[in-house]
């Protein structure tokens, strides 16, 4: 098992077996490690035996990385796994406890992130990390802008930000303030930042969970770029597709421990998927041909909620849409199409300026989140950073929230009521760690995002808004959540479902509607003839071929 | 796919709603505060005699100096997120030391002034690093600060110190005349440097953009790699340098060191800065906000003693009902930016 070219100990000095002891206790086979071409090359990074313990977890344990100059390396593993703690160890975020670190072979150990990028190494963190307040261009170059008699060049500062943003084909008013624009946008302008750095090694760590097709493919593009030029990228994603397509080398992580390092030409996204979980994956192809076989009957009878002419001047323009009990629906488009848009207006998220909304056949005004909770409608909120989470409060207190707020301050839930809720959602979405007291802050972000989950599931609601509620969510817990949705429309739930991934979409929607341009160009029944193609078309067009 | 890469950039970068006016949204309350001053200049001018001239502005400006160097560096450590809730006592305390420097030790103003300025400074610097290192939530540390500062001042004297220094009093009643018989005070063309040098650093200097770069996101500053901990421990040493300077303003203004020189003026600072249009969770506002917010607490005050038969604490009252309406503005400004996002 440990072959004389097993990454886990190029030098020979890591215990290897303790490494890779628990990872491959099922007897996977271990990679061969280097491929023909790292053979003789030195790493640019090279990372051994690191450690990294939090009180209560041991996050990181002999866990080893090497990049090579020219190389897409892949790091997968499950929600939890290490990815974002080995990263941030590596880039001085949080110091390691243990392991060595060699930068173009000299040991050097960074004490914040500003001295990992001026040795080169230049980051995207999991979520996005720019400061909304400031414009666009200082976002891109702060900390770097040019300057001229020591004052900051603010003409050439714009200019060159403008510059950087074409290399991406994003054209954006650099004045504007960070935070006017779209999580999609933030995240790419993170990654152009990150680019500027003109970095030797580039860590990417989820840079593709707010993007659509369109960004991903430029991303790439980009990404080939800067390989081609010598660049070391360290890529981080739950998209088995998007590795296999981009990468060379993947590395895996399992419960914090490394499980091996392979060329990808020895992996399939099957074996890799096994490697990452340490078991088989259960299959997901009966949902859809469920979700097919029952569209007609769920979409007959009285909708639990209709909106009629439903439009916000600016965000959405007026809609009509049926939700019946037991439906899911499906909202496709790009992003930026109004999606999440048109889903705020049933939550009075955004308050409407046009058209109404009857639930259960009762006229009814949404202007705020609570008119919507006291009619049982729960949203589920993209932007977990900004709209979701509590970082502060523990796991139990972030789970138990929208159902305290539901039933009024007045009639608190027992203690011993939060605490078996708690549990039982840590249970049935595998939350890691299953500690009720955890800070949210500590989780890694899919954890994160199956507490927010938790939080509404809670609620009971009738209709369940979920706007990407698989972001940053790994292969297994994906599936177990799209299961879940399928069991709480068949328990009578209405699902509102919004998802960049139309796979994921037909898989579950008994219907699917389109937008384009924040306008809603067609609702599909979802039968045997919708296809990811033909809603691809629709989207493209603007009407059902 | 038959959509093209300039589509998605026209998608992409279409701003989310009514885009256009959001960046005017953090100058709205500099504005509301511009046309409340000019509101109530006119109708002051209105209803008292001899209001009504270049003179009684001026007059604001002399009679304000002080504060306005104070406002200027707590600007610096709000628009950080934090607050300094020590400047007023360090203000007192520096007349305290100027005043018994110069009247009991006989020390001249050209060696006082720069060791006073180097206390403040370094005692600023200090509770920042405090606040940094320890992660103590600044409004305690500098509660801190406040209290001892003014218990230092109890030490030199229980007593006020005039001032009778020859050189002093000639500074401090020197006059700078312009046409027309308009006049200012030394304090003033001091204060107005001040302000000026604040401006430039916070809005076209790499420090001044990391100042508003850390009231943004702290966490995010760090990981852009900004150097979060110095930023800090700077701001909080603007802070005490300009409480130190506004201090010998004030000493001048007074011709005296007293501990109960400046007594909640933390407050008025915070108040000006407020009113100014600086968010006081950080991150937005302009310094020349700050001085108009001076300038309306100053205003006030005047309208006040015009009336002539209110209490001043009507002062104080007003400044409150304003601030209140301030903070709701801000609120709103801040409510509906995250609505559109
Ligand atoms: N600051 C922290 N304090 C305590 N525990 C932490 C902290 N940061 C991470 N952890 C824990 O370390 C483990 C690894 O988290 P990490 O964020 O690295 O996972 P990940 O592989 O990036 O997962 P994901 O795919 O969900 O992003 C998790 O159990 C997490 O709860
Ligand atoms: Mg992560």
């Amino acid at each position: 098992m440990t072959t004389p070219s097993t990454p886990a100990d190029p030098a020979g000095t890591a215990p290897a077996g303790a490494a890779a002891g628990a990872g491959a206790d099922q007897g996977a086979g271990r990679g061969t490690g280097a491929g023909p071409d790292t053979g003789t090359r030195q790493p640019v990074l090279e990372a051994t035996g690191i450690r990294k313990q939090f009180p209560g977890v041991l996050a990181l344990d002999q866990v080893a990385l090497r990049l090579y100059p020219g190389e897409v390396h892949a790091l997968m593993g499950e929600n939890g796994a290490g990815k974002s703690t080995l990263i941030k160890v590596l880039t001085g975020v949080h110091p390691a406890d243990d392991g060595t670190l060699l930068v173009d072979g000299a040991p050097r150990s960074f004490a914040d992130p500003l001295q990992a990028q001026q040795a080169g190494i230049s980051t995207v963190y999991q979520e996005v990390n720019l400061c909304p307040n400031i414009s666009v261009a200082e976002n891109i170059l702060i900390g770097r802008e040019p300057r001229r008699f020591g004052l900051v060049h603010w003409s050439a500062l714009k200019r060159r930000a403008a510059e950087l943003l074409t290399e991406l084909d994003l054209d954006l008013d650099v004045s504007t303030p960070l935070g006017s624009h779209s999580l999609a946008v933030q995240q790419l302008v993170a990654i152009v930042r990150a680019v500027d750095l003109s970095a030797k090694v580039l860590v990417l760590d989820e840079p593709t969970s707010s993007l659509d097709r369109e960004e991903v493919a430029q991303l790439f593009t980009l990404v080939r770029r800067l390989r081609d030029r010598g660049v070391a990228i360290l890529f981080v994603t739950h998209f088995l597709d998007q590795v296999f397509e981009l990468c060379d080398r993947v590395t895996i992580l399992r419960n914090g421990r490394l499980e091996g390092e392979y060329p990808i030409g020895e992996l399939t996204p099957v074996t890799l998927v096994q490697r990452m979980i340490g078991g088989e994956l259960a299959t997901l192809d009966e949902l859809s041909e469920k979700a097919q076989e029952e569209a007609a009957e769920r979409v007959a009878g009285e909708p639990f909620l209709t909106a009629r002419e439903l439009g916000r001047a600016g965000s959405v323009e007026p809609y009509d849409l049926d939700v019946h009990a037991g439906e899911v629906i499906g909202l496709a488009g790009l992003l930026g199409s109004g999606r999440t848009e048109a889903a705020r207006l049933l939550f009075g998220a955004d308050t409407a300026d046009s058209g109404r909304v009857t639930v259960e056949g009762r006229t009814v005004s949404l202007r705020t989140p609570r008119h919507a909770i006291a009619r049982k409608i729960a949203f589920c909120s993209e932007n977990r950073k900004a709209e979701g989470i509590f970082g502060e409060l523990t796991i139990r207190e972030n789970i138990i929230l929208a159902l305290q707020a539901a039933r009024g301050w007045t009639r608190p839930l027992s203690r011993t009521k939060q605490d078996a809720l708690t549990r039982r959602w840590i249970e049935a979405l595998d939350i890691r760690p299953a500690d009720p007291e955890a800070q949210l802050r500590n989780l890694s972000g899919g954890n994160q995002q199956k507490v927010l989950l938790a939080r509404w599931l809670l609620t009971e609601p009738r209709l369940l808004i979920l706007d990407e509620p698989t972001r940053g969510i790994d292969v297994g817990a994906k599936a177990e959540i799209q299961k879940l949705v399928a069991r709480l429309a068949a328990d009578g739930t209405a699902v509102l479902f919004i998802s960049a991934e139309l796979e994921e979409v037909l898989r579950l929607s008994h219907r699917v509607a389109v937008l384009r341009d924040h306008r809603m160009v067609a609702t599909l029944v979802n039968d045997d003839g919708v296809t990811p193609d033909r809603i691809l078309a629709t989207i493209a067009t603007g009407a059902d071929s | 796919m038959s959509t093209g890469i300039a589509n998605t950039a026209a998608r992409l970068t279409r701003p989310l709603s009514r885009g256009g006016s959001r960046r005017a949204g953090t100058r709205i309350p500099l504005i509301v505060t511009a046309v409340l001053l000019v509101a109530m200049f006119t109708v002051g001018s209105l209803r008292y005699d001899g209001f009504f001239s270049t003179q009684v502005v001026l007059n604001l400006l002399i009679d304000n100096a002080f504060l306005l160097v104070v406002a200027v560096g707590a600007t610096f450590v709000i628009l950080t997120g934090g607050i300094d809730l020590s400047v007023g006592s360090m203000v007192a305390l520096s007349t305290m030391i100027t005043a018994s420097l110069v009247e009991h030790q006989g020390w001249s103003l050209g060696a006082v002034i720069p060791l006073v300025l180097a206390i403040g400074a370094s005692g600023g610097a200090l509770m920042g690093w405090i606040i940094h290192t320890f992660e103590i939530q600044p409004f305690i540390v500098t509660l801190a600060g406040m209290f001892l500062a003014r218990g230092l001042c109890y030490t030199i004297s229980t007593e006020s110190i005039t001032i009778d220094d020859p050189t002093t009093v000639s500074i401090a009643q020197a006059r700078l005349y312009g046409s027309g018989g308009l006049f200012v005070s030394v304090s003033v063309i001091i204060a107005l440097v001040v302000l000026l040098i604040a401006f430039v650093v916070l809005h076209h200097t790499r420090f001044g953009r990391g100042v508003y770069a850390l009231g943004g996101n702290e966490t995010s500053a760090r990981l852009m790699g900004l150097p979060v901990g110095s930023t800090k421990v700077a701001v909080y040493a603007i802070s005490g340098l300009c409480s130190a300077l506004g201090g010998v303003l004030m000493t001048f203004y007074m011709l005296s060191g007293y501990a109960l020189h400046a007594m909640g003026m933390e407050l008025d600072a915070i108040a000006a800065t407020v009113i100014g249009g600086t968010l006081l969770t950080g991150g937005s506002g302009f310094v020349l906000g700050t001085a108009l917010g001076v300038l309306v607490l100053g205003m006030i005050q005047t309208v006040i003693n015009f009336q002539g038969t209110l209490s001043s604490w009507w002062t104080r009252i007003v400044i409150g009902g304003l601030l209140l309406v301030f903070i709701v503005l801000q609120r709103l400004m801040t409510g509906r930016r995250a609505e559109t996002d």
